[in-house]
């Protein structure tokens, strides 16, 4: 095996394995989606996020238009604090409202956007006022349980 | 003399005569014999990381040893990458439409091949392809008087002839992981969106919108450097330590193959642990 050979083939594989990461970066991963768009950020407090996590998408009429950054709790509301990234190409107006929603019937938890009438428009650090937490099965079901006996309840009464 | 002494005659020497215990010091020495061995081959490392200089200064010792770790692995590396690819399109698909969501079939294949498969199967791959190699080699030319004739010559045996293997070994391994897991994928989308007729876009976008580059791709790459180091690691001790006879070389390969890929698996489950279990608040 000569020198010249054995550079070609080591330069050949060298190539196919950076092909490979690149491949794997850009058409597996999503760095192709990362967008250098300058972006705001808005805030919402909701009173239960459920399953929402950072980095889940942003929806409004179904189109990504943000990400989530960050959730922390605030210890004075007793409330979830979510910071929404924004694409600065989408403008927003002052009362837009945000709901927890979730793809699919047991998907991911995503955050929906429902615009507004408001001439004004969101800018950095404002807040979302209008929030509509995440659908807890549990509760829903408990709540159907306790309505489903107070009707059997009633019912004898009436009787 | 070899700037790295064997560690057999300390052991011999410390042993103490007439024990009451035969047993006892058997299991004793059983177990400070290892101790040792582990000693000597960390001490090892760091003379290799030390002496790698000329590895890296003349490049083409390396390019050969990448030559022969990386590019003679390719072919087992793409056509098992295949292979397992395939079976993970079909598993994965017959129990997904189970659930009604085999259009999730891309990010099953993608994170099973990205975060796990690819780096720890192209490793043991690796291990028994490369490794025993790497082994073998250097074993051979302990029995044949060859590393004690580059003493001789004032070459040093570890600069000259196992720090390139090492880093051909560090280097390969990484890529060889990556087309493992890019070959994979292509053969998952085979048999997945080809084969079985799940749809094209949602196999990519659900796969797109799931797989984080830096949470799982760069974490499959560095699971793939690890498991390059311990591996190579591995391979050239087992062949530098080796008894310089057929029977020696041929132990010290079996060793090579059997110690790296319970390394690979350790370690597996430690990064794994490490990775992708503290981000539950993500």
């Amino acid at each position: 095996m000569n020198r010249a050979t054995i550079d070609v083939w080591v330069g050949v594989f060298v190539a196919a394995g950076f092909a490979a990461l690149l491949f794997l970066a850009l058409k597996v991963g999503n760095l192709a989606s990362f967008s250098t768009n300058p972006t705001y950020q808005v805030q919402a407090k909701f009173a239960n996020i459920g399953g929402l996590k950072v980095r889940a998408p942003i929806k409004s009429a179904g189109v990504v238009v943000g990400r989530v950054t960050e959730v922390r709790f605030d210890n004075e509301s007793f409330e979830a604090v979510v910071t929404l990234n924004l694409d600065a190409r989408y403008q927003f107006p002052r009362d837009t409202s945000a709901k927890i929603l979730t793809s699919g019937l047991l998907g991911e938890q995503y955050l929906g956007l429902e615009a507004g009438g408001d001439g004004v428009m969101l800018k950095q650090g404002d807040r979302l006022r209008l929030t509509q937490s995440a659908v807890v099965l549990e509760n829903l079901i408990s709540q159907f349980l306790f309505n489903k006996a107070a009707e059997e309840k009633d019912g004898k009464e009436k009787k | 003399m070899a700037p790295i002494s064997n560690w057999r005659t300390s052991v011999a020497e410390r042993r103490a005569p007439g024990a009451a215990s035969r047993l006892l010091g058997r299991l004793g020495e059983a177990v400070t014999a290892r101790l040792w061995r582990l000693g000597f081959a960390s001490r090892f490392f760091g003379y290799m990381l030390l002496h790698s200089g000329t590895a890296l200064r003349r490049f083409q010792l390396t390019l050969r040893e990448i030559y022969f770790a990386g590019v003679l692995s390719l072919i087992i590396i793409l056509v098992s990458g295949l292979f397992v690819g395939m079976v993970l399109g079909l598993q994965g698909y017959e129990t997904l439409q189970r659930y009604g969501s085999s259009e999730a079939l891309g990010i099953l294949v993608a994170l099973s091949l990205v975060r796990e498969l690819g780096p720890v199967v192209a490793g043991l791959l690796f291990a028994s392809r490369a490794g025993s190699a790497i082994t073998a080699e250097i074993g051979l030319m302990k029995a044949t008087e060859q590393i004690a004739a580059m003493e001789m010559m004032a070459v040093d045996p570890i600069a000259r002839v196992v720090a390139p293997r090492f880093w051909g070994g560090v280097i390969s391994m990484p890529l060889l992981a990556a087309l493992f897991s890019a070959m994979g994928i292509f053969g998952g989308y085979l048999v997945g969106v080809q084969l079985i007729g799940v749809d094209e876009g949602a196999f990519w976008s659900q796969m797109q919108a799931s797989v984080d580059v830096r949470e799982d791709i760069l974490n499959g790459v560095i699971k793939s450097v690890v498991f390059g180091v311990a591996v190579t690691w591995i391979a050239v001790f087992e062949g530098y330590d080796a008894q310089p006879t057929a029977e020696g070389v041929s132990s010290a390969t079996t060793r090579t193959v059997v110690t790296s890929s319970l390394a690979i698996l350790a370690l597996d489950f430690m990064l794994t642990a490490l990775m992708f279990t503290g981000g539950n608040a993500r």
